[in-house]
């Protein structure tokens, strides 16, 4: 098996520190403040979208103007995706880059940047939502002036990052590394052109985008699924790629498997965004390309899941009484069912059913909330009592306690998700004996109140799961601190 | 491979350039060929720029994220076409910035809702859909009745629409205050603004009886009676190609 172990790990394995310059002073303090708006904005962003499942089954919860539906579900999505999720991703990245570089920060103030920064352009997003400033492009609403600002952002954290790989003591780049780096460079390319547009004047809020109609709805789900693609799982990847590891204390399972999951899972992803378009106006080669490459997806994806999965032989029993690789695992596992089902809704045949419907919103929250939040609670639980100086988090009972309700929640959700979107799509094309419609579409909406209350539970679940960690981080911090550091262990540095 | 590969795994700069060009790669052959408007869009008789009007509407649309719940984008599929009417062309969507097909239906499509329902319809409904439609779970939109639309930069989305390709000319935008109160005035003479967007725009009472100066909710309603109504589908030619090819004046379909 040496051979397929990643070389960087033979490489450190020898007895560190004779060898190496003494070790660097990790730039630790950045990371804290990014973990920290990371949980801030987990609960924000969960508990607006249980406002808004509640909207769908009980529409008194609608307050208008601010609170209507309309507005609040951007800023659901934005607030899970771009701020809890990236907040968890910089803290991440900017955690494994100096770990598996064994250097400090390129620049510390960059990144000191980079995280207030980011926090206004959240602020400046969602506050325009609320108010009704948008660009009505899913994933991508922020208005002109603040996609602008964050393209500054953005090219902050692309430079810190990528000079600290220059600075880096380690021969080999880290394979985390390469799928935080292809996340960061990649969501630039996708900003950039999707959120080309003209402001109607300097002094306005309002702009309108360079592309329209069928160019505009191409270029949105090319940018859309890549966002899911890139930020929502090459991040997170990288994010995989060096706390299972970590926690399990085991290398990674096959190097070769990581250069194969890298180039194609990067390479095919772009190609898959017209899948959100099939049976629509766009040009039906385009479909058809998006639908191939979205099956072709399937493979990569799973490479990733079994390099991560595989990655705990030998250390398996590990798994019965760590909850922080139970969730990471479980990750996996809604990772590989999320990567089935996202091929499967692609074909066109099925898509025709699904698309519209709220199975799509089940698959979605599938990954969101079974990969993209289990393998960050996973890397979360490692990281504090890490970066805080404890000797491990301050109750595992509660770690357990909140695998358990938040799984149960996803499942809560996502089943009833799945009925209701296939019911949504039977209801609508079933025809009674006369070659009728056989429902009206008010029909089909009653018919999911049933659905819409049940989900609504598997998120109170999920958001109850949350709080429960939260308040288990926040006793970690104030636990006395250890003398040992962690960091300088030599026998952790295995994965690197 | 895996020596080769070596080289990229000490090269960060090498890394970088190589997965640029590795996601690159998909989204140039999808998304360049669409520039090619011929194949993409067939040309359509009667798609025109929105009215200043109806635009105002559109970007409440926009801004209260009606697209979030209501798609439009009618697929060829038996149901939707019998439930919606005719499938959406790409031509339709033309003039749209941003596009606004939608992902979901926890309403339904409103691509051809334009004419199905009365304008005092609208107007209930918006302000209070369950008094219209018990099951309905739209939340109530009655706070657009009771602000004005906002008239004083139209001239300026005018102007950005031109910029990225919507054909409105010096004369829509001059005109465009004009054209917003001759279209809430039936009984006023009509004939610029029908010059500029033609016939079928007829200037009427959207719902605030208030001629000449519309409120949100009329923009909206504006903008909402329109969809769907520009094409006139008993002379749409969908083998437009076929008989352009031979020999059937049906290219005359160009705008």
């Amino acid at each position: 098996m040496q051979t397929l172990q990643p070389q960087m790990d033979t490489a450190s394995a020898v007895p560190a520190p004779p060898l190496r310059s003494p070790m660097p002073r990790y730039d630790e303090e950045i990371i804290k403040y990014f973990t920290i708006a990371s949980m801030f904005w987990t609960i924000a962003g969960f508990a607006v979208g249980l406002l808004i499942a509640l909207q769908l089954a009980f529409p008194a919860f609608n307050l208008e103007p601010y609170l209507n539906f309309g507005r609040l579900r951007p800023l659901h999505t934005s607030a899970v995706i771009f701020a809890f999720g990236g907040n968890i991703l910089f803290a991440t990245s900017y955690h494994v880059v100096q770990r598996t570089c064994h250097t400090k920060l390129y620049s510390v103030k960059m990144a000191w940047f980079h995280f207030w920064g980011y926090q206004a352009f959240i602020l400046m997003a969602g506050l325009g939502y609320l108010f009704g400033v948008t660009q009505g492009k899913e994933y991508a609403e922020p208005e002109w002036y603040a996609d602008l600002w964050l393209t500054v952002v953005w090219v902050v954290y692309l430079i810190n990052f990528l000079m600290t790989l220059t600075m880096r003591k380690e021969k080999h780049i880290y394979v985390a590394n390469w799928f935080f780096l292809s996340f960061i460079v990649t969501i630039a390319i996708l900003h950039l052109v999707n959120g080309l547009s003209i402001p109607i004047s300097p002094f306005s809020t309002k702009s309108y985008t360079v592309w329209a109609g069928v160019q505009s709805a191409l270029i949105q789900w090319w940018y859309g699924h890549n966002a899911v693609g890139f930020f929502l799982t090459a991040g997170f990847l990288g994010m995989m790629y060096y706390y299972i590891p970590k926690q399990a204390d085991r290398p990674v399972y096959s190097y070769r498997l990581s250069i194969i999951h890298f180039w194609s899972l990067i390479f095919i992803y772009i190609w898959a965004g017209p899948h959100h378009l099939l049976y629509t106006s766009l040009p039906d080669w385009a479909q058809t390309l998006g639908m191939t490459f979205s099956i072709m997806l399937w493979m990569p994806s799973w490479g990733g899941m079994i390099n991560g999965m595989m990655t705990l032989s030998g250390a398996w029993h590990k798994l019965r009484d760590d909850p922080i690789l139970q969730f990471m695992i479980i990750a996996l596992s809604f990772y590989g069912m999320s990567t089935f089902e996202g091929p499967l809704m692609s074909i066109k045949t099925v898509n025709s059913l699904s698309h519209y419907t709220n199975w799509t919103v089940g698959h979605v929250h599938a990954g969101a909330l079974g990969w993209v939040a289990y393998i960050s609670f996973g890397a979360i639980y490692y990281l504090v009592p890490h970066l805080w100086k404890k000797a491990g988090m301050y109750s595992t009972k509660l770690i357990s306690l909140h695998l358990w309700i938040s799984t149960v929640g996803i499942v809560v959700y996502i089943t009833s998700m799945w009925v209701a979107g296939i019911m949504q799509g039977l209801m609508w094309r079933a025809y009674d004996k006369m070659g009728f419609l056989t429902y009206s579409f008010v029909e089909v909406v009653q018919a999911m109140h049933p659905y819409y209350i049940i989900r609504a539970i598997g998120g109170a679940l999920f958001l109850v799961g949350a709080l429960i960690m939260v308040y288990n981080l926040w006793r970690t911090i104030k636990m006395p601190t250890i003398a040992h550091d962690r960091a300088a262990d030599p026998a952790l540095v295995a994965a690197e | 491979m895996l020596e080769s590969h070596k080289k990229l795994e000490r090269n960060s700069m090498l890394l970088l350039i190589f997965a640029v060009i590795a996601v690159s790669v998909g989204g140039i052959v999808e998304i360049v060929p669409l520039f090619n408007m011929q194949t993409t869009i067939e040309p359509v008789k009667g798609v025109r720029p929105l009215t200043p009007l109806e635009l105002i509407g559109q970007d409440i649309y926009v801004r209260e994220g009606c697209n979030v719940c209501h798609s439009q984008q009618i697929r060829p599929l038996r149901d939707e076409v019998q439930r919606y009417g005719h499938y959406s062309l790409a031509a339709e969507s033309m003039y749209d910035h941003p596009f606004v097909w939608g992902s979901e239906r926890t309403g339904p499509d409103l691509a051809r809702v334009g004419g199905k329902y009365s304008n005092t319809w609208h107007l209930e409904h918006l302000s209070d859909p369950r008094s219209v439609v018990p099951e309905s779970i739209m939340p109530r939109y009655d706070f657009l009745n009771k602000r004005g639309a906002r008239t004083w930069d139209v001239a300026d989305k005018m102007r950005a629409l031109r910029v990225v390709g919507v054909p409105y000319t010096d004369d829509d935008i001059i005109n465009a205050k004009q054209d917003i109160q001759s279209q809430t005035m039936p009984d006023e003479d009509a004939s610029d603004l029908q010059k500029r967007y033609g016939e079928k725009v007829v200037p009427q009472d959207y719902g605030s009886h208030d001629p000449g100066s519309p409120t949100e909710m009329d923009a909206l309603v504006a903008y909402l009676q329109q969809l769907g109504t520009q094409v006139d589908f008993t002379t749409y030619d969908p083998d437009y190609e076929l008989h352009a090819t031979t020999g059937t004046p049906a290219e005359k379909g160009k705008k």
